[in-house]
């Protein structure tokens, strides 16, 4: 009877060390002998309303890795990769997660500006460096002070509203304009804001500015509205589902407008015949006969089998910039890693070489895009 | 006079379609006095199995439609038999909470990738859009079809409950559980029966949700639940006329405030009348105040 209890005792000790052995081999297992290990994570809505930018997104951040063979100078490199759903609530879990549990020096990510607004708050907090590929809304890097932590690798909203409210202005021939945006979203209501601003300084007239939220689905008494004013040019500076929704609506309402609209349409998944004659602005564009852009879409053409979007070139981009920082660096120390980053200089990506202003943000150009006949036509550079 | 013309219309097609949830809402709660919460996600469903049903089983619409009210009608009994029908003498707060449980249950299960995915999709209709100008307004062949499909949904549910014998039983039910089955009905099926109706007409109403507003996700089913259940309480919860006044006020409020005072108003200024009206008549538009049964 003792002898079978003491058994039974180092039976369920022997047990438990197993498990917490377990737990610790699960999480950092993987390092070879001889070499230090470099955590990074992803944050990416791989599912959701924006799941195309996700996918794209995390296409391109393994590539970049697997180019690298996951190693970079003497680190060998460990992946964590997490979904936010495009919901900030979510972002900010993950972000936790990856910071506190899985101990991560860098995270790429998130895609949005919605996601990544409120987890560079919790990036900069932990000292851990931030690099989002394509979190536009100014607010990202800067709000009330630096975040010194945060870095991204497109350009900013300020920028592209005006990019497109000039090319409606001058290309287009518009004098008039109406917005739709989603009241919730920083996103479109940055853009919605630099857009107005250019337009009306440059001589266009606002007809309309109409605000929605995220759950709404019927646009009906406002398009009519706008049918009614007939403006030149209608911006709807929202993610491809919600463009794609008001689109196909308003063109029910008889609305005859041209659409504009941001990097936020670029998905296979935009609806190609609502939209089609639209323009949006983009952060590059695959028929860019630049040699870097042509190998980086033969590339990942061979391996995915479609033209890579911005969001993927972007991703790409980012995570190159923070190996680089990395390998500058030395050092899985973020304080370190932010340094190297800052000191970067006209360091060569697929979207353009790089050098970060005192405010993480790079200097580019944009692209701008038609919608027609089912593809994207490129149409025109606009540096700034 | 023809923009104003064209904004109730408008109106009107959103009107409808609160209805066609609220009218299932309304029903539940007139027998079983129980808010069920999952109503929304049923109507989810329903939109979900219908576009199934023509774009991808290659169903004719009204078949897929027919369909997607039976699958329903099936997971309505479903869930009044595993949910709530062990609860049945608990107390009402216990069965609301259930009722919340299953709806946070639909949204994520059905989430789930074997299931329909996390993801939004879009809706290719079934059939061309066809306008027709009447004096200056037009109209579409979508709003005349919501419009048909949500007065024969009236009219044959006051029918079913007013003139039949399972309507008798289901007015029998709703005034005392006891004192019905001592009089011979079945009060299991009876119940069962109404939660199935119930479920039929929300995914009825969100076939053609997703026909109208042609994008669809497995959390569609929150705000438009919402707000037909709003509707219901706004016309008198448990009266079935009373949840197509309050869901046509409701609809006609929104795209009102949308288009001639501010867009950014709309959920406030509908969510206002609301407690407006319950302020001044507690019961709902059409709602009687009954004596408290002692």
């Amino acid at each position: 009877m003792r002898v079978s209890k003491w058994v039974a005792l180092i039976t369920v000790i022997l047990f438990s060390m197993s498990i917490i052995a377990g737990c610790g081999g699960g999480s950092g297992g993987t390092t070879p002998a001889g070499g230090e290990e470099i955590r990074i994570g992803l944050i990416a809505p791989l599912t959701g309303d924006v799941k195309t930018f996700g996918e794209s997104v995390k296409n391109a951040f393994e590539m970049a890795m697997e180019e690298v063979d996951y190693k970079v100078g003497d680190f060998t490199i460990k992946v964590f990769i997490e979904d936010d759903r495009n919901m900030a609530t979510e972002a900010v879990n993950v972000a936790d997660k990856l910071i506190t549990q899985n101990k991560v020096s860098a995270i790429v990510g998130s895609v949005t500006s919605s996601s990544t607004i409120p987890i560079s708050e919790v990036a900069q907090a932990n000292s851990v460096v931030l690099i989002t590929p394509t979190a536009t809304n100014p607010k990202v890097t800067v709000d009330a002070a630096r975040k010194d932590f945060v870095f991204r690798a497109c350009f900013i909203d300020p920028f592209q509203g005006t990019v497109a409210a000039r090319f409606a202005l001058t290309e287009l021939n518009a004098k008039t304009a109406a917005v739709l945006y989603d009241q919730g979203n920083d996103y479109t209501i940055g853009l919605k804001d630099f857009f107005k601003e250019s337009f009306v300084a440059g001589g266009g007239q606002m007809l309309a500015e109409e605000a929605y939220t995220k759950n709404d689905t019927d646009f009906s008494a406002v398009l009519t509205r706008i049918a009614q004013q007939k403006p030149d040019v209608l911006f709807l500076p929202d993610y491809y589902q919600k463009a794609s929704l008001i689109g196909k609506q308003a063109r029910d309402k008889g609305i005859t407008a041209t659409f504009v609209g941001g990097d936020g349409w670029d998905s296979p998944e935009l609806d190609f015949v609502a939209m089609d004659g639209g323009y949006h602005t983009n952060h590059y564009s695959a028929d860019d006969p630049r040699p870097e852009v042509q190998e980086w879409v033969a590339k990942y053409t061979a391996k995915h089998g479609q033209t890579p979007d911005a969001l993927g070139t972007l991703a790409y981009d980012a995570t190159k910039l923070l190996l680089k920082a990395i390998e500058d660096a030395g050092s899985t120390d973020p304080a370190a890693i932010r340094d190297a980053m800052k000191a970067l200089n006209g360091f060569g990506v697929v979207s353009g070489s790089i050098t970060f202003d005192e405010n993480g943000n790079p200097i580019k150009s944009a692209a701008i895009l038609q919608i027609k006949d089912g593809t994207q036509k490129f149409i025109t550079i606009v540096n700034p | 006079m023809d923009y104003f013309m064209e904004q109730v219309i408008n109106g009107l097609q959103l009107g409808l379609v609160y209805a066609l949830i609220a009218l299932g809402y309304t029903m539940v709660y007139g027998i079983v006095k129980l808010i069920n919460f999952a109503h929304g996600d049923v109507f989810m469903v329903g939109a979900f199995i219908g576009y199934f049903g023509f774009s991808s089983w290659g169903l004719p619409w009204p078949l897929a439609i027919l369909v997607s009210a039976l699958c329903c009608a099936c997971l309505g009994m479903l869930i009044e038999r595993i949910a709530y029908r062990p609860l049945r003498y608990a107390t009402r707060i216990v069965a609301l909470i259930s009722a919340i449980g299953v709806s946070f249950f639909l949204e994520y299960f059905c989430s789930l990738k074997f299931m329909f995915g996390p993801n939004y999709r879009v809706v290719q209709r079934p059939f061309d859009e066809v306008y027709w100008s009447i004096g200056g307004v037009t109209i579409s062949n979508i709003q005349v079809l919501i419009f048909c499909t949500a007065v024969c949904m009236l009219v044959g549910l006051q029918y079913l409950v007013m003139r039949t014998k399972m309507g008798a039983a289901m007015r029998t039910v709703s005034f005392d559980h006891d004192t019905a089955r001592l009089m011979g009905v079945n009060v299991d099926r009876t119940i069962s029966f109404t939660f199935g109706i119930g479920a039929a007409l929300a995914a009825v109403g969100g076939v053609l949700y997703a026909i109208a507003y042609p994008q669809i996700w497995t959390f569609m089913g929150i705000m438009p639940g919402l707000k037909a259940f709003t509707a219901a309480v706004l016309g008198g919860i448990g009266l079935i006329p009373g949840a197509m006044l309050g869901a046509l006020i409701m609809g006609q409020a929104e795209v009102m405030t949308a288009a001639f005072i501010s867009s950014q108003l709309r959920d406030a200024i509908a969510f206002s009348i609301l407690i407006l009206v319950l302020l001044v008549r507690p019961c709902g538009i059409l709602g009687k105040t009954q004596p408290e049964k002692v």
